[in-house]
């Protein structure tokens, strides 16, 4: 009896703890799940590492590429294969040991992709280890950008690679990811805490403000232990996973600050780096959609080629294989690689089709946030989503649309129509700082107009910076 | 089907760019996206889209104005049959018979010239025909008597679609509601065709029985008749008025479809009807004249209130864009339609004007909301810096 009473005790002083420990859950209302066929379950598939693996400069926005390697030379993981030839100090290393095997250019001569063939040799270039609560924070820097890791740093406003002379005001990590089929971000760190922390002992000598976002719902042991971290809860649909959001909430960009945002896995790169002085990209990634038989994660690398997980893995029918998640992902082949920043690779139908009276049609297996299909029958499917624009494109008609699906303290479309009229004071005053692509992701799956939405955000932001230079 | 889709694939190369036929271009590419959904695909950025198209969207619009269309022309028929005494011999058949030859032929010339300047306009812009008019072409034979000439559609549906729209760039681009622009237009260019007591019922001759004076509802309530029509009938729509609009009952199941399909926004519906009765209930409390004394809900259920508040100020391209504008837009509408039904001597009914006063006014409106969205902003930089 007594025993039960203290189990009671420490159990009511651990939950107390808990609660007063973090007592917020920032509650996101807007925004929508998208539910798609093809979810994978924890499991880690087997799969060899890729013969083929590219760094593609177009990962990077408003980066120039100036190679350091030619077709037939030797590298390591880790050896540099271009720099930004307006920021020479920000290199980008080879995720393998191998030979430069090709060297992709598109229109102008555009560098498109770097392409590794890999040995097997699997050889590291050494870089001194080091805890990096030891080392200074111009220390860090150094050996952050010396190994090529530095690009895992962004910076907001404009999501491009950081600035190593700034001082940002925090850095963000969020710890889940909400968009349609994203990966469990508790699994993808499973066994890696080690380096996570490490990774976060890095982030605190860049900026003492560390802010981690975690979702309510889920377990989030490994981030519930790290140290030295501001933890947030979040609750609530997509896009309360993007660290967008969850600064927004948070502490919102103003004209003149500026924050860093990493990923979990990320992290474990940097946290590698410092404890095992290697440039080890390994990281798992998801494979999933509606088109993949056996949706899991596997264990690879940045930049690997997606041929050996799709090959006998995907169903019949014309494709589409997304780098990347469905909203903000990039269009790749069936022999195209893995982006710098994903985590994941998603398979769908293709849908280059023709529907007989699809506007007039009850629309059973349509998805739509609307309620003018009658799919709203059936709302516990999970849709077999494709493609298709699903009509024209037109002008702004129907209101009201992208506000419900934007939790930001922020008017989308006056946003995105001062972006169109190329009014600079308009954007900075309607927030233009505060938003990235994938943030406004969500408004261009709703917009009945079918417009580009995170096409015009991005040329936005390119003109703002321009005009900021 | 298949076939179909063959016969488009062959005749389209004709009409594109350097086809003998690229005049056409934009009226086939109309009739190929009616009859197919086109198989675009996205390219970049979000990969799956929503299902909604601007056709669905109108579609939908349009769904949502059957029970008002259908029961404005079993009103239609029900008011001639009335007026010639007979109301209780004639079968309903022959009241929706009356009904559909009176109004069939306005919404097939609403629609016929409509679509005709449309088609022209994307044919010169080289755009794709924008549905809108799907919409329009169906609101303006709603909000007019039935005993309109033909003639005055082609016109009034002219100048609305020409200068209501097209002027300004076509659908997504107007200032004001296209259909009230063309009621607008009838009104003012042709007042003796638009008001009055004899216009409302079709085929009102001297054959009416003695008594019936044809006049609506609201004309009766400025000359303190309102007695004449009871609650129930101007809720369900027995009264006389324009083709659409009297049947509150069918106006509702309408906004009932727009705000469950989520389509129309019932922020705006419902300031509308807050504002409109609200503004009855203060002049119910003055009561210095027969209009004001009209029952507050009695008022929301005459005229063109309920069809002006569900159908015409939510059109999103006119009212206002913005969540808190919207509140602001509706409830000025609801006002501004008692306060010129009840004061203006020369026309007793205020929603047309009231709608269009507002059209003009809701990008102010939207204005003064994105202002305090920038203000807010400002501060929050300041404070912080």
């Amino acid at each position: 009896m007594r025993s039960a009473n203290l189990n009671l005790c420490i159990f009511a002083a651990k939950y107390l703890n808990r609660v007063l420990k973090m007592s917020e859950v920032i509650n996101i209302k807007k925004g929508l799940d998208i539910r798609l066929q093809g979810k994978a379950e924890n499991i880690i598939g087997h799969a060899e590492l890729p013969e083929l693996f590219a760094i593609k400069p177009t990962d990077f926005h408003g980066v120039t590429p100036k190679l350091m390697v030619r077709e037939g030379d030797q590298v390591k993981a880790g050896s540099v294969l271009f720099f930004d030839k307006y920021r020479p100090e920000i290199k980008f290393v080879s995720p393998v040991s191998g030979t430069v095997s090709a060297i992709i250019r598109g229109e102008r001569r555009k560098v498109l992709e770097v392409v590794v063939k890999r040995d097997d040799a699997n050889a590291f270039v050494e870089f001194p280890t080091a805890d990096p609560g030891s080392l200074s924070r111009q220390e860090v820097i150094g050996r952050l950008l010396e190994a090529g890791a530095w690009p895992l740093i962004r910076q907001r406003p404009y999501d491009v690679i950081a600035n190593a002379n700034d001082n940002p005001k925090a850095i963000f990590i969020s710890a889940f990811e909400s968009a349609p089929l994203a990966p469990d971000c508790d699994f993808v760190v499973n066994g890696q805490e080690k380096y996570l922390q490490a990774g976060i002992e890095v982030m605190k000598k860049l900026c003492n403000n560390v802010h981690v976002g975690i979702n309510a719902d889920a377990a989030s042991k490994p981030y519930l232990a790290l140290k030295g971290v501001q933890m947030h809860k979040f609750d609530g649909p997509h896009p309360a996973g993007n660290v967008g959001v969850q600064i927004s909430k948070i502490s919102p960009i103003n004209k003149g600050e500026t924050v860093w945002v990493t990923q979990p896995q990320d992290l474990i790169i940097m946290g590698r780096l410092f404890l095992d002085g290697v440039y080890d990209s390994t990281k798992n990634i998801l494979l999933a959609g509606s088109e993949v038989v056996k949706p899991a994660y596997y264990r690879t690398r940045i930049g690997a080629c997606i041929t050996p997980l799709v090959a006998s893995n995907v169903k019949e029918g014309t494709i589409r294989y997304i780098s990347g998640n469905v909203l903000t992902g990039k269009q790749i082949t069936a022999d195209g690689y893995l982006g710098y920043y994903h985590n994941q690779i998603t398979v769908i139908p293709e849908g280059d089709y023709f529907e007989f009276m699809g506007w007039a049609a009850p629309g059973l297996g349509k998805y739509s946030v609307s309620r003018s299909f009658f799919s709203w029958l059936c709302s516990k499917t999970n849709y077999r989503m494709d493609a298709n624009l699903h009509g024209g494109h037109r002008a702004i008609v129907v209101s009201g649309q992208y506000d419900k699906v934007l939790p930001m303290d922020i008017l989308p479309e006056y946003l995105i129509k001062a972006i169109m009229a190329e009014d600079i004071d308009k954007m900075e005053q309607l927030g233009i700082y505060e938003v990235v692509e994938e943030d406004l992701a969500l408004c261009e799956f709703v917009c009945t107009s079918k417009i580009n939405i995170q096409e015009i955000v991005r040329n936005g932001i390119n003109l703002m910076m321009k005009e900021m230079n | 089907m298949k076939a179909l889709r063959k016969l488009l694939d062959n005749i389209k190369p004709h009409v594109q760019k350097g086809g003998k036929y690229e005049m056409f271009h934009s009226t086939f590419d109309a009739f190929e996206t009616l009859l197919f959904v086109p198989n675009h695909t996205t390219k970049n950025g979000a990969h799956v889209r929503d299902a909604m198209d601007l056709k669905r969207t109108m579609a939908v619009v349009v769904l949502a104005l059957m029970p008002a269309f259908f029961f404005g022309m079993y009103n239609v028929g029900y008011q001639h049959f009335l007026s010639l005494g007979q109301a209780a011999s004639a079968t309903f058949g022959e009241m929706m018979l009356e009904g559909l030859i009176k109004v069939l032929p306005i919404v097939i010339v609403s629609y016929m010239t409509g679509l005709g300047i449309e088609f022209i306009f994307a044919q010169i812009r080289k755009h794709e025909v924008n549905e809108g008019f799907l919409v329009s072409g169906f609101l303006i034979p709603l909000v007019l008597p039935v005993d309109i000439p033909l003639w005055m559609v082609v016109v009034a549906t002219t100048f609305a679609v020409i200068i209501g729209k097209e002027v300004f760039g076509g659908t997504g681009m107007n200032i004001w509601n296209p259909a009230l622009v063309a009621r607008a237009f009838l009104f003012f260019a042709y007042p003796s065709k638009m008001s009055g007591d004899t216009i409302w019922i079709s085929g009102l001759t001297e054959k009416a029985v003695d008594g019936f004076s044809g006049a609506t509802p609201l004309a009766a309530a400025a000359s303190g008749n309102i007695s004449q029509f009871s609650m129930l009938d101007s809720f369900l729509g027995f009264i006389p008025g324009s083709i659409g609009e009297t049947s509150t009952l069918a106006i509702l199941i309408g906004a009932f479809i727009l705000i469950y399909t989520g389509i129309g926004s019932w922020k705006i519906m419902f300031s509308t009807f807050a504002g409109g009765f609200l503004m009855a209930w203060v002049f119910n409390m003055v009561g210095a004249n027969a209009s004001m004394q009209v029952p507050a809900l009695h008022h929301l259920c005459l005229g063109g209130f309920a069809f002006g508040a569900v159908f015409m100020a939510t059109d999103p391209v006119s009212g206002a864009r913005t969540e808190t504008g919207k509140w602001i837009y509706g409830f000025l509408i609801g006002v501004f339609s008692i306060l010129i039904r009840v004061f203006n001597p020369a026309y007793p009914e205020g929603v047309m004007l009231a709608i269009l006063l507002m059209n003009t006014f809701a990008p102010l409106i939207d204005h003064f909301v994105v202002q305090s969205n920038i203000n807010r902003r400002l501060k929050r930089a300041t404070v912080k810096a």
